[in-house]
Parts: C-alpha cells; sequence; structure tokens
C-alpha cells in the first residue's frame, strides 16, 4: 500500500479583483499517492496553473484544505510555506526558470543551498542528478549556451535533486519538440517508479499519455473526469 | 565561495554599464564625504598650532577670549600676581596683533605679529631654516616663514621691510608654519611686537605659564583664578579646544563642511538605492523562482546585501584612493585635507552603511514578490 503524499479538499480560490474577479476553483478535491504520475488536463482556463500553485503552497486557497505528507498547510506564514516547499515539493516550470548567470551545476545546487546544506555535499549531489539527467557533461555551461531540452532537463535535475516527495510540473513539454518532450517524460516517469514520491504534471499535450498511470481532467474550475491510463491507451496515443 | 555571494556578484557585472555607474556614484559620494571630513581633521589642527607650540601649561587670557588670534589685552601687572601664586615657576608675556608691512617696493601686506619672551618661556617660530632665533635679538629683528616669502618680499635673511613705519630685518627664517587665516605669521620679541602692533607698554594678550615641578595644575589653575579676578585661566587643552568650538562652529566653517559632507552621504545612498533597486528589478523573475523554490527571505537578503557590500568595498577602494591624491596634493597647503587612519576607517564603515542601508528599497521590493508568478512566466 503507498500513501499519500499529497491532498487537497474542497479547494475554491477567487483570482483578480472587482469586475475581474473569477472563481479559478470551484471546490476542488484531489490526492496523489507515492509512485503515481497524474496528467492534469483541460482546457486553456480552466483552472490547472490555480491549482498546481495551491498544491504547490504558492498560494492559499480562499476556502478547502491541503496536506503535504500529512501534514496541514493552513494557517502557515510566508516563511513556513517556504521551508514547506524546500524540504517537500520541487517545481518545473513551461519557461524553466534557470539563473541565467549560474552554471548548470550551480543552477542544481540552489535547491540544496536553500535549505543550508553544505556546499560540499551539494556539489556532488548536482553532479550526480546532472549525470542522471544525461548532462554530466554540460554542468560548467550557463543556460544560454544549452538548448531548450538541455535547460528543462537543468530545471528537473534542480527540483529532483532535494529527493522531495513532490514534483509538481507546469507543462514542462510545452517549449520542446517531441524526442525532447519524450526525454524529459521519461526522466519524470522515472521518479515516479519510487513509491514514495508522486509526479503532477500539467499539461495539453497527448502525446505524454502514456507516461502517466492516472489522467485527470479539469473544466470551468471542477474536476469532470478521471481515469487510470491502460495499456490500450497508451498503444492508441503511440500510434 | 558561497552561492549568494556568487549570484549577488553576478548580478552585479552582469549589467556592466550599471555596475559601473553604481561605482563611479559611490566615489563621488565618499570622495566629497573625504575631501570635507578631511579639511575638518585638517582645519582641526591648524586651528591650534600655535598653542601646541607654545611650551604653556596654563593661559592666562582677557576674559572672553575666543581664539589664539583673539586680540583682546589684559594688564601685564598680572604677572606678578601669577607669580605668587604657589606652583608657578614662570608667567611670561604675550603680545599678538595685525600690523602692516611694507614691501621693500612699497606695498603693504597685513601680516601678524606673535611676540614673545626670547629668553625662557616664549612662543618662537619653530623649524628654523636659516638665520638664528638668538638672533632675533638684535633690533628690528623678526622671524618669517619660507612660505611667504614671496608675499612679504623678501628672499632670504639680512633683508629688510617696514613694519609700522618701522626698519625691520629678517634673521631667521622657518618652514612650514603656515597660518591657515592665510595672513603670515612675524615672529619678534615683546616689546617690538607691542610697537609693530601699537599696543600700549603695560599691556599683554596673554601670560604664558609653566608650573614648578610636581605643582599640580588643577591647583595652581584654581589658585590663579582666585588671586587674578577679572582674567580667564585656561589648561592648553581647554584653549586649544576653546579655539576649535571658535573656529569650527563659531563661525559656521565646521558646519558648512558637516552639511556638505551630509550631501555627500545623501546623494551616494539616493544613487545606490536606486541602482540596486533597478537590478532587484531586473532579476525579480529570479528572486521570485528562489522563493517558489524554497528559499527564506533571509536567503534573498543576503544575496542584495552582498551586492550592497561588494559596490561599497569596490567604491570605497576608488574613493579612498582619490582621498589620498587629495590629500598629498593639498598637503603643503595653507588647509590640507588630512586623512587619519581613524578617518579612514569611519569612512569605510560609513560607505558600508550607507550602501546597506540603500538596500532596503530593493529589499521592500523583493519582499512583495508573489512566489506563484513563477507559473505564469
Ligand atoms: N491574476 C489573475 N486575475 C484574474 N483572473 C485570473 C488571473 N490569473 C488567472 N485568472 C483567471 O483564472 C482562471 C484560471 O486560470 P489558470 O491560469 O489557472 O488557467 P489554466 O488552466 O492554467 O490555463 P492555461 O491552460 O491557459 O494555462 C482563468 O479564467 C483565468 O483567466
Ligand atoms: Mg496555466
Amino acid at each position: 500500500m503507498t500513501d499519500v503524499v499529497l491532498a487537497a479538499t474542497d479547494l475554491v480560490h477567487h483570482l483578480g479583483q472587482g469586475a475581474g474577479r473569477v472563481q479559478a476553483l470551484k471546490g476542488v478535491s484531489l490526492a496523489l499517492k507515492g509512485g503515481e504520475l497524474v496528467l492534469l488536463m483541460g482546457p486553456s482556463g480552466s483552472g490547472k496553473t490555480t491549482l498546481l500553485s495551491i498544491l504547490g503552497c504558492l498560494m492559499t486557497p480562499d476556502a478547502g484544505t491541503v496536506h503535504v505528507g500529512g501534514h496541514a498547510v493552513a494557517g502557515l506564514d510566508s516563511e513556513a510555506l517556504a521551508k514547506l516547499r524546500r524540504e517537500r515539493i520541487g517545481f518545473i516550470f513551461q519557461s524553466y526558470h534557470l539563473f541565467p548567470t549560474l552554471n548548470a551545476e550551480d543552477n542544481v545546487r540552489l535547491a540544496l543551498d536553500v535549505r543550508g546544506e553544505r556546499a560540499r555535499t551539494a556539489k556532488a549531489a548536482a553532479r550526480e542528478v546532472l549525470g542522471t539527467v544525461g548532462l554530466g557533461h554540460k554542468r560548467k555551461s550557463l543556460p544560454r549556451a544549452l538548448s531548450g531540452g538541455e535547460q528543462q532537463r537543468v530545471a528537473i535535475a534542480r527540483a529532483i535533486v532535494g529527493k522531495t516527495q513532490v514534483i509538481l510540473a507546469d507543462e514542462p513539454t510545452g517549449a520542446l519538440d517531441t524526442a525532447n518532450g519524450q526525454a524529459i517524460m521519461t526522466l519524470l516517469a522515472d521518479i515516479a517508479k519510487d513509491p514514495s514520491r508522486a509526479v503532477l504534471v500539467v499539461t495539453h499535450d497527448p502525446r505524454i499519455l502514456p507516461f502517466a498511470s492516472r489522467v485527470v481532467h479539469i473544466e470551468d474550475g471542477r474536476i469532470v473526469r478521471e481515469e487510470a491510463v491502460t495499456e490500450s491507451m497508451k498503444k492508441v496515443s503511440n500510434a | 565561495m558561497s552561492l549568494q555571494f556568487r549570484l549577488a556578484s553576478r548580478n552585479l557585472f552582469h549589467d556592466r554599464l550599471r555596475f559601473i555607474a553604481t561605482i563611479i556614484g559611490i566615489i563621488f559620494s565618499i570622495v566629497l564625504v573625504t575631501v570635507q571630513m578631511g579639511l575638518y581633521v585638517g582645519f582641526r589642527r591648524m586651528v591650534t598650532t600655535m598653542i601646541d607650540h607654545a611650551p604653556a601649561q596654563l593661559w592666562i587670557m582677557p576674559v572672553g577670549t575666543k581664539c589664539f588670534e583673539d586680540p583682546s589685552l589684559l594688564d601685564e601687572r598680572q604677572r606678578f600676581r601669577a607669580l605668587a601664586v604657589p606652583g608657578v615657576a614662570e608667567a611670561t608675556p604675550l603680545v599678538i596683533g595685525y600690523a602692516q608691512w611694507r614691501l621693500p617696493q612699497g606695498t603693504t601686506t597685513p601680516v601678524f605679529v606673535v611676540g614673545s619672551e626670547l629668553r625662557g618661556l616664549g612662543l618662537h617660530p619653530w623649524n628654523v631654516v636659516e638665520g638664528r632665533l638668538d638672533d632675533l635679538s638684535v633690533p628690528g629683528a623678526v622671524a618669517i616663514d619660507q612660505t611667504y616669502f614671496e608675499r612679504l618680499g623678501i628672499t632670504g635673511v639680512e633683508q629688510t621691510a617696514e613694519l609700522r613705519d618701522r626698519k625691520v630685518q629678517v634673521m631667521a627664517v622657518s618652514k612650514g608654519i603656515r597660518s591657515f587665516t592665510t595672513t603670515p605669521y612675524v615672529f619678534t620679541d615683546v616689546e617690538r611686537a607691542r610697537s609693530y602692533t601699537g599696543t600700549p607698554a603695560s599691556k599683554a594678550s596673554y601670560l604664558l605659564v609653566r608650573l614648578a615641578p610636581e605643582a599640580d595644575l588643577w591647583k595652581v589653575q584654581q589658585g590663579l583664578r582666585d588671586s587674578l579676578g577679572n582674567v580667564e585661566v585656561l589648561t592648553a587643552s581647554e584653549f586649544r579646544n576653546r579655539s576649535r568650538s571658535f573656529w569650527l562652529f563659531g563661525t559656521g566653517a565646521g558646519a558648512a563642511l558637516f552639511a556638505g559632507a551630509l550631501l555627500g552621504v545623501i546623494v551616494g545612498t539616493v544613487i545606490v538605492a536606486q541602482t540596486l533597486y533597478s537590478s532587484t528589478k531586473d532579476h525579480i523573475n529570479e528572486f521570485a523562482t528562489l522563493r517558489a523554490i524554497g528559499s527564506s527571505s533571509r536567503y534573498i537578503y543576503t544575496v542584495i546585501i552582498w551586492q550592497a557590500l561588494l559596490s561599497a568595498i569596490v567604491g570605497f577602494a576608488g574613493a579612498a584612493g582619490i582621498g589620498k591624491i587629495v590629500a598629498a596634493a593639498t598637503a603643503e597647503s595653507a588647509l590640507p585635507v588630512i586623512m587619519t587612519p581613524m578617518l579612514t576607517v569611519a569612512l569605510f564603515l560609513l560607505t558600508v552603511t550607507m550602501c546597506v542601508g540603500s538596500a532596503v528599497a530593493a529589499i521592500v521590493k523583493v519582499m512583495r514578490i508573489d512566489p506563484a508568478m513563477v507559473f505564469s512566466r
């Protein structure tokens, strides 16, 4: 039996002010178990990014609860939320968000440095993880010297180097071609093979269906459908 | 090297133009402060030169004397009362005052006459490089400083001029006795000083007092006050303080120097705050990412403060270099800019405080970051 590593119940959230105020989430419940790679799919404006921000403790919902690794998030101040993020959650963004002035190794090391880990251990870990994502030979390169796919692999290395229980990714393949997208998803699927870790990927891209264990569909701030990914579905999308 | 330091230095050097602007701003501001404060230190020293070189432990002077150059007079008969006070070994008159010096060519220029007893307790020229002090006893003999040769129409010893229509002869020449008022000093004996300055025979500007060995300074001072009445009796250091406070604060010169320094600090703070703020704004995406991946606010402030400190160090190095040059260039002037080690340390601390203080605006900006913005950019 695997544990629930991230759970949200009855999330309601509004964005914007005055006339522009919209209810982005209208009562969303979702749980991620260790060993799962879950895809969150839905049309533009359906609330995917909003949900991801709340699950990642970057935003506090107007109503509803979030538990990360069994800990309730409600009532934590911004410093406590930051601590929770650095210890339990890894993030991957569509536009990578690497530090342009730091080389690949330092970019990865940053995730451990913010935890106050010793430089020597952090460097060794960063090198190892860069090897895992196939960039061992480019650890001294600055982001601008790397291709999009390579930059996203550095970003993945940064997200996984801390061995957090939860990895949240917003359109990680959105800016990549098919081959690079497949490579990225393979890496994420490998992480999700660890029964203590879960990966949630927001995507529009049906090509990455084969990597998922489950797909959650969101529309207009509500979860409308959930399905386990079967072998037949994988074959269809691979064809 | 810590990653925070690396991030800070990369943020700084990434935009070279802005970095150079920041450094020039800091240098400009700190050089301004350095010059003002160096002048202050120089002025402080210059205004007490005469008191520093007089061998008196106590000064007797008319009530209300503001500084050494204050030409009020007291009765010389006080001298005998002073000598009667226990603990007083010597009490000698000193006569000061302005006079007109007539150059051999016939033009005149004002000078400041300092007359004291040639033998014993007196304020004599120091650093004599030509002629001899002993020769000042010759009738009409005076001592002047090399610095003022041209102004006084003199090129060496034994040359003559006129003071208040009396013929004088330069018998000794000193080096480096400069006056911050730029009026040349002319040293001579008491009697001649009286005649050059028009001081009545029974009057003097000061009485210089030397104590008997083992006499207690404070007791003698009190004894003189009690028996002389209607005069002021100051220790050398009290007189120095009084002269300084008159010249530096009574005249507003000190206030002007401090106001200039304050202006420098304000200009520097504004420039550094502005460039740090705009640098932080340019790197806001990175700071938001840092926050999103869970860095504490302290971690982020440390990056910004490193940027401020690095700017401070580079800026101070530049400013200190220029300060040294200014100090060297003015060393021989009437009012030198003096850089003491204390002043240098104080200026460094001021630079650091200024730069770190300037980081406040950038830190406030970073505090307002919404880390959720990382998903929408
Ligand atoms: N800052 C904001 N102010 C007001 N409304 C907002 C704001 N951000 C998002 N919204 C609205 O909230 C809703 C949910 O937005 P969200 O970004 O979560 O959608 P999404 O599913 O991620 O869309 P996309 O696929 O385009 O990224 C949308 O209707 C959007 O227009
Ligand atoms: Mg989105």
